[in-house]
């Protein structure tokens, strides 16, 4: 992959201008060096902001990438879980409670993936039942009836496709969710911090800002299962990434999220707490800006924003 | 010289091989479930269920409407139709897929969504189409329903949308998924003011119509037998790696799993409807 190929050359690059600066020792005028580096940096900045939409895939799903808790870990204090969905059961990849953000009480949900095998099993990889969805939305109007802000963070490959879940009206609790979020009148902020796997993700997503990371993506299917249906070939997955534009960037164009936050170069796996700043700023000025507004301003603004989405028309005579 | 003469001119033309015979192609159809003979006219007279097995056949968004409609119709938004917004292709260009499902079927898009009475009472219909890229829907699917309710709203319409979906667009990407926002956000609206919304799920039902719309009906009804899902059943089977037990997503499958009211026969459909109407507005 030439992308590949060309990150190996940064890396190369870097390793040489640190042995010339050791093999120039440090009475040596650094001038010519500082040069070379500033433009090695330069050189990775743009290898960075011009990464595909496969390799921003590759990232959204990096084992190491910073999930739901480590954000409630660095930016909440005083969390609370709340298990449940008072019908049938308890869902852990579905993770809902109430919180201090800022001092200001918040409710967090999101889906929650492991880090290894086991714990990748426990929370089902990050795909929530039709008990998750339900647990969440219980959760959700719980917030609504106190008039407490949901802040949401997104990241699952999708809905988990399984024989219980289809008996326990999978489609029903999202279905739901959609119409549902659409009247709350609390604010709700929306982050898409990995994947954002369809209705799975959708289904959680529901908000009046809707905001994503940099390496994040958002989509109606995963590149790997467009690629088996419409070229008949799961490996074409990289090719159907690139076809759905699934990016931060794109979706920004295509007016269906509000803002990028950006991650600390080469991914929001390398530093946690760097990302969860970042994430920060944005989070509390999309809920500041919501909580200046009245619950009918909130909710109009809501219903329109979701209302402009896809205004891709043509007249045509059949 | 002959004493006989030819009365006739000789033909100078061969009948053509296609009229030599005797045309009977086309004039029988094989029942898709009993595989018994039907001839086609008693099958479309039956609107298209086997007459022997009661197999429900697909049905086109034009019949559903003739089925449920009293007379005519006034279609909406007619002309509205995709503009390829990501430029999509894969093994073929989406606009070329778009323009020949247009020029196949007569339509822009995957839905017919109309006004019209049923059993006198003025309604809002929309009725998919499944041949139109497996029914699926995009931002069109997605419009013309939210149009469609909001027209409800402001004329106290009821509600009836015929499903019949693969789910959503892939090739209109994200775009596709938020009309499943749109519609449901939509469909809130339509339920603050108390207007009735009947969801009727035929073959098939799946995706992300099944997870917006189709299953947020006052009343939620499917016909006998139709495959209604969020997954479709071959994903299932590779995530689980079993095989899926017999009658598993059908409407039956749902009716008792809690997700339908009823499940009701083709020909008692239009009765049904009505009488539900009767219920909510009477």
């Amino acid at each position: 992959m030439k992308r590949d190929h060309r990150s190996e050359e940064i890396e190369k690059l870097e390793r040489e201008v640190e042995d010339l600066r050791r093999l120039a020792g440090p009475e040596e005028p650094s001038g010519e060096l500082d040069r070379l580096r500033t433009e090695v940096l330069q050189l990775r900045r743009e290898f960075y902001e011009h990464l595909g939409a496969w390799q921003r895939t590759l990232l959204a799903r990096h084992s190491q990438r910073p999930y739901m808790m480590d954000y409630v870990r660095l930016l909440f204090e005083d969390f609370h879980e709340l298990h449940g969905d008072r019908a049938y059961g308890e869902d852990p990849a579905m993770i809902a409670g109430f919180a201090k953000y800022h001092g200001r009480p918040v409710v967090v949900i999101g889906q929650q993936k492991g880090r290894d095998t086991k714990q990748r099993v426990a929370l089902n990889f990050g795909q929530a039942k039709p008990e998750g969805y339900r647990k969440a939305l219980r959760v959700m109007h719980m917030a609504a009836k106190f008039g407490r802000p949901i802040l949401t963070f997104v990241d699952t490959p999708g809905a988990y496709p399984g024989l219980d879940a289809e008996e326990r009206g999978q489609a029903e609790a999202i279905a739901r969710n959609l119409r549902e979020m659409a009247r709350l009148p609390v604010p709700i902020v929306v982050t898409i911090t990995g994947e954002g796997g369809s209705g799975g993700a959708l289904a959680i997503a529901v908000g009046d800002r809707v905001n994503m990371l940099e390496n994040s993506i958002y989509s109606v299917i995963s590149p790997e299962g467009c690629a088996s249906i419409l070229w008949r070939d799961p490996a074409k997955a990289e090719v159907a990434a690139e076809a759905l534009r699934i990016t931060a960037r794109d979706l920004r164009e295509l007016g269906i999220i509000d803002e990028i936050i950006p991650e600390p170069e080469g991914g929001a796996h390398l530093d946690h707490e760097v990302s969860a700043a970042l994430l920060d700023r944005v989070l509390d000025r999309s809920l500041r800006d919501l909580l200046a507004l009245t619950p009918a301003a909130l909710l109009e603004g809501r219903y329109n924003k979701f209302r402009r989405m896809g205004q891709f028309f043509e007249a045509i005579r059949t | 010289m002959a004493w006989f003469k030819r009365e006739k001119k000789r033909i100078d033309q061969p009948t053509p091989p296609d009229e030599r015979r005797v045309k009977t192609e086309g004039l029988w159809t094989k029942c898709e479930n009993c595989r018994t003979t039907v001839w086609k006219k008693d099958l479309e007279a039956n609107w298209r269920v086997c007459p022997k097995c009661q197999h429900h056949f697909r049905l086109s968004a034009t019949q559903r409407l003739e089925l449920l409609l009293d007379s005519r119709w006034v279609e909406h938004d007619a002309a509205l139709a995709s503009s390829d917004p990501l430029h999509f292709t894969d093994t073929r260009p989406y606009a070329a897929r778009l323009k020949d499902a247009r020029k196949k079927l007569g339509m822009a898009d995957a839905i017919i969504t109309a006004e019209g009475l049923l059993g006198g009472r003025s309604v809002m219909c929309c009725s998919m189409e499944f041949n139109f890229i497996g029914g699926s829907m995009g931002a069109v699917v997605g419009e013309k329903v939210t149009r469609a309710i909001e027209t409800a709203i402001a004329r106290k319409f009821p509600l009836i949308i015929i499903s019949c979906s693969g789910g959503a667009r892939m090739m209109e990407g994200t775009i596709s998924l938020m009309q499943l926002a749109k519609v449901s956000a939509a469909l809130a609206r339509l339920d603050e003011v108390r207007l009735p919304f009947i969801s009727v799920l035929t073959d098939p039902t799946t995706g992300g119509v099944t997870a917006s719309y189709a299953m947020l009906g006052d009343i939620n009804i499917a016909e006998p037998g139709a495959l209604i899902g969020f997954a479709g059943p071959r994903v299932i089977e590779q995530t689980i790696r079993q095989k899926l037990p017999k009658g598993f997503q059908t409407a039956e499958f749902l009716l008792e799993h809690g997700f339908l009211d009823a499940v009701v026969h083709r020909k008692d459909l239009k009765t049904y409807i009505s009488s539900a109407l009767d219920f909510f507005l009477a």
